[in-house]
């Protein structure tokens, strides 16, 4: 190395250290605010700056991109945020593609990543790192507690679809992992599609007494539509990404009675979780989805572990992040080894409620649930 | 693999050719008449979609949300026209090209600004909601009747070229651009006329359209490359090409999607069928608009004799 | 004269200024320009191989991405195998840039062999359409490709090598774009100063002439095409390097689109205008993108002026008019 190469590196790192605050953490939020999957990133970020906004004093500069539900722009902004605006944490992401093109090269740079809504399974076994942390759940997880109700409703013959991108693979991966009964055919469709006239025509002819599937955002609003056009009336069971608040207004009567399982729910009854959910209703206008919810406790999480910590001292920020020393929305909140939550899975039911559709609790589907990858992961 | 399913499929697939052919039938004409390669066409197809959705939304009523899609695309169509297209038509592809991927930009922001990042849904009309019984198959009643939307556009689109006066312009101005100036046809009021129809044509696909799907931005760029394949393969400038192509692209593809990986199934395993066949389904339009320029260099149906 | 030494000074200011602004910011600490000024570079030279094709051959590709995103598949596969240790079709998977460049200029030249070989009989609009019809076939192909992540696209956990560097520092990763940048301009220089290059611009402007005199206009234009594909498919591998991504967004038609607007911007077959035009585009969306989220909006705007009002883009607007473009 050059003697001007030393000196303009040493010129680099003086740099770095004076731009930021000493205490100030620097949170990156990615996240979708464009385009079909919009509902999601908005109530996400609306839900995390919720929290920052009620918490009174604290040293968290927020910074918030769009990505368009583009992998490729994700990864462009992550670099701008880590080199740029030099962020200690990045979190957002609502897809689990985009989450693997950005999220194993930033926890690799020493930069914490708290996942507040994807869960891919390739990041929860053996890929799993001490700086990802996913506050929301693993993938499957839903998906289990879908597939385990649909045996208790007693469907026997099922039509399973999803889109053909991480989450999608691990959606239907999960509900086979627990329905005991036959498939009548499984279907990937594609990232973003708007059209479901061929896929409802394989379902009407396939001769299925019930459908499972995973179509978040505006692909799940649009099959809803087109499906009450068709004429078919099978029982939907599902997560609940495809029946989430985000989703509702628009799909409307046609979802009605539709049981979906989550983590979550905006008529859990725990003080938290009525205080967010009336905060949430004041500020926005609207009731939250769970995407809503996962950011705010993101944001919690965050909270509590600033509270704690330095996060230039990244072991410390760490270990205060392991402690999960806050008052999660849904409830009992722990870590299994691998930084994923272990939680309870909800089923819900879709009603309307004084004009709104929304969803209510009906039932459980498991009580500790923890995801089965992380048996592979070395942490 | 039942008849009904085929059956179903094949009406899916019309539908789907049909919306093309209104797409693609402005596209054609503007080609054919101007000379003009327009890439902004879909913008216009996903401005008939937002007003119908903003105003349908308002009135509670589809049936004056269409009106306002089609009038607002026409609107539309006619002010790009005079301040834009215009100085383009003397000019190169090259420029054509880039100044209409331009106004893209420009539509695609612009209705961004008003209407916001996310999507606005539009109901269909009460009156076409269900489905209807064809014998073997229950088919949605909405769908059905944009085939039928689209046939009386098609044919009420060779009605106005033959037997109208504007129609013997049009067709005039396709022949020979000097000679119906000689006849004393005002060329420019005649290609904001055209610019405006085809434009027309676009607001009410995508007005049609956004009512089974979601109303959003970029939503018209997709049928635009499909609606170039089909214009390419019919032969640009020919209406009845583009009618001709408009069903082959959308038949094919539709059949395509869903024959390919029943066929690969035959000799692969369930999910690398899948993936094959959609990978090959995908490609198998471009193939066709490749083969068709290999052995008929102008399309199926030339213009220009 | 004056107008042409104006040009020269022009592309001495704009190869300092793209040299000297990293090296400022390298000194002060802004890693994320020089990484900026690296994405400049190799957009550059993808224009630079598109330049070739359209600015001295007249050849309006429309699906020039084919050949960029065809490149970044070519670093994304093999770097992925040389990450997981696996063969790919039989030979073992590399991280050196060298031979991934080598592979990359083979296949993309292949496949800009076959689709010019085809485009090429026909012309005008219907070109424009064939080589957008192929680019799209290209695009289906990974996008609905499971092995290297379909959709999703395919993450470079780790940069490839490059002997003698360290390629995860930005600057050193500059140092590769602005070099490959200068030797592609220069072999641009040499191609339109040779008799291959005369006989290319004297096809664009009379076909029939050329003929006449000899020249076979479907042989020169299909190897303008081949270089054309090579170097925008060297410039789509270092791409991919530089966001550690391959994505089927590489292949989409709006890439071909911002390659060709990336000329214009410039200047149409100006040596230097493929330099102009990235840094505008780049420049445009990190200075706008800062100020507004609508930033398309006023590029859509700036480019509608430039086509309707100053054909020569920025070059032509400094140096003039070029004499023969």
């Amino acid at each position: 190395m050059t003697p001007f190469r030393t000196a303009a590196l040493a010129a680099m790192a003086l740099g770095a250290a004076s731009l930021a605050k000493a205490d100030e953490i620097t949170v990156g939020m990615i996240t979708t605010l464009s385009g079909g999957g919009a509902g999601l990133g908005v109530d996400a970020r609306d839900g995390f700056q919720l929290a920052l906004d009620t918490a009174g004093e604290h040293n968290i500069r927020l910074v918030v991109e769009d990505d368009a539900q583009r992998p490729e722009l994700a990864v462009q902004i992550a670099e701008r945020m880590i080199q740029s605006e030099r962020a200690d944490i990045l979190t957002g992401i609502i897809w689990s593609n985009l989450a693997m093109a950005v999220v194993p090269s930033t926890v690799a740079q020493d930069i914490f990543y708290l996942s507040l809504n994807a869960g891919p399974s390739a990041l929860a076994g053996a890929n799993c790192h001490p700086n990802y942390f996913n506050v929301a759940w693993q993938n499957d997880m839903l998906h289990e507690g879908a597939g385990a109700y649909a045996n208790e409703l007693g469907y026997e013959n099922t039509f399973i679809m999803a889109p053909n991108y991480p989450a999608g693979t691990d959606a239907l991966a999960g509900f086979k992992r627990y329905f005991e009964g036959e498939l009548a055919g499984e279907l990937f469709t594609q990232v973003g599609q708007t059209d479901y006239a061929a896929e409802i025509a394989e379902i009407r002819a396939s001769g299925a007494d019930s459908i499972f599937i995973f179509l978040p955002g505006g692909m799940g609003i649009s099959f809803m539509r087109q499906y009450e056009q068709s004429g078919l009336d099978l029982p939907i069971v599902s997560a609940a990404f495809t029946f989430s608040q985000d989703i509702l207004p628009a799909v409307g009567a046609a979802a009605l009675g539709v049981f979906n399982a989550s983590q979550w729910s905006p008529d859990l009854d725990n003080a938290a979780n009525q205080e967010f959910v009336a905060a949430f209703r004041e500020a926005f206008g609207r009731t939250p989805s769970l995407y809503a919810s996962q950011g705010f406790d993101t944001a919690k999480l965050i909270l509590s572990a600033a509270a704690k910590a330095d996060v230039s001292d990244r072991d410390a920020f760490r270990e205060a992040l392991r402690a999960a020393d806050f008052t999660s929305v849904r409830g009992d909140f722990a870590w299994a080894p691998n930084q994923h939550p272990i939680q309870r899975v909800y089923i819900r039911e879709v009603v309307e409620v004084d004009g709104e559709f929304t969803n209510r609790i009906v039932g459980t589907a498991f009580d500790e649930h923890r995801d089965v990858h992380g048996e592979n992961c070395p942490m | 693999m039942t008849l009904a399913l085929v059956l179903e499929q094949v009406l899916n697939g019309l539908q789907f050719g049909l919306m093309l052919f209104l797409m693609s039938a402005g596209l054609t004409l503007v080609f054919g008449v101007m000379g003009l390669i327009n890439l902004a066409h879909g913008s216009l197809y996903m401005i008939g979609a937002f007003c119908c959705a903003a105003i349908a939304g308002v009135t509670g009523n589809f049936w004056l949300g269409l009106m306002a899609g089609i009038a607002a695309a026409a609107a539309a169509g006619a002010l790009i026209e005079v301040l834009v297209i215009r100085r383009l038509y003397a000019r190169d592809h090259l420029d054509q090209v880039l100044a209409t991927f331009a106004l893209i930009l420009i539509l695609s922001e612009g209705v961004r600004m008003i209407f916001g990042p996310r999507p606005l849904y539009l109901n269909v009309p009460d009156m076409l909601r269900g489905t209807v019984n064809l014998g073997i198959v229950d088919y949605s009643l909405y769908r059905l009747a944009l085939i039928g939307f689209g046939l009386a556009v098609a044919l009420g689109l060779w009605a106005l070229i033959t037997r109208t006066r504007l129609g013997i312009q049009i067709r005039a101005g396709e022949s020979d651009r000097e000679m119906i100036a000689a006849l004393g046809v005002n060329i420019r009021w005649l290609y904001t006329v055209v610019f405006a129809l085809g434009a027309a044509l676009a607001g009410l696909a995508g007005a049609l359209v956004g009512a089974i799907q979601s109303v959003q931005v970029g939503m018209g760029e997709p049928v635009l490359i499909l609606a170039f394949v089909v214009i390419v393969i019919g032969g640009i400038g020919s209406i009845k090409g583009a009618m001709v192509g408009a069903l082959l692209v959308g038949v094919i593809d539709t059949m395509g999607r869903f024959l390919l990986p029943r066929f690969f199934a035959t000799f692969l395993d369930t999910s690398q069928a899948m993936g094959v066949g959609a990978a090959l389904a995908s490609m198998l339009i471009y193939l066709l608009m490749a083969l068709v320029l290999i052995f008929r260099p102008k399309g199926l149906f030339p213009a220009h004799g | 004269m004056d107008r042409l030494r104006t040009e020269w000074l022009l592309n001495a200011v704009l190869a300092g200024a793209l040299f000297a602004v990293p090296l400022w910011a390298l000194m002060a600490g802004e890693p994320f320009i020089i990484t900026l000024a690296t994405r400049i570079a190799i957009l550059a030279i993808a224009a630079v191989g598109l330049n070739i094709a359209l600015g001295l051959g007249g050849m309006v590709s429309f699906g020039h991405a084919l050949y960029f995103g065809l490149g970044g598949y070519v670093a994304g596969i093999a770097a992925h195998h040389a990450f997981h240790g696996t063969p790919v079709l039989g030979l073992p998977g590399t991280n050196q840039m060298l031979p991934i460049w080598a592979i990359a200029m083979v296949l993309s030249g292949a496949l800009a062999g076959i689709v010019g070989a085809l485009s090429l009989r026909t012309s005008g609009i219907f070109f424009i359409m064939i080589t957008l019809a192929f680019a799209q076939m290209g695009f289906f192909f990974p996008l609905s490709w499971p092995a290297y992540g379909g959709e999703d696209g395919l993450p470079i956990f780790m940069r490839n090598q490059f002997p003698g560097l360290n390629t995860a520092r930005p600057w050193d990763m500059f140092l590769i774009a602005y070099g490959v940048l200068l030797l592609t301009l220069g072999l641009f220089a040499m191609l339109r100063a040779a008799r291959f290059g005369a006989a290319l611009m004297a096809i664009r402007q009379n076909p029939d002439r050329a003929a006449a005199i000899g020249i076979s206009p479907f042989g020169i234009k299909l190897v303008a095409f081949i270089l054309s594909g090579m170097i925008t498919g060297l410039a789509g591998a270092m791409m991919a390097d530089l966001t550690r991504f391959v994505s089927p967004a590489m292949m989409a038609w709006t890439m071909s689109g911002e390659l060709i607007v990336i000329i214009i911007l410039g200047g149409v077959g100006r040596m230097f205008g493929p330099v102009a035009g990235a840094a505008i585009l780049v420049g445009f969306e990190v200075f706008f993108g800062g100020l507004t989220e609508h930033w398309q909006f006023w590029l859509g705007l700036v480019l509608l002026a430039v086509v309707l009002f100053a054909r020569g883009g920025l070059v032509g607007l400094i140096a003039g008019r070029a004499r023969n473009v």
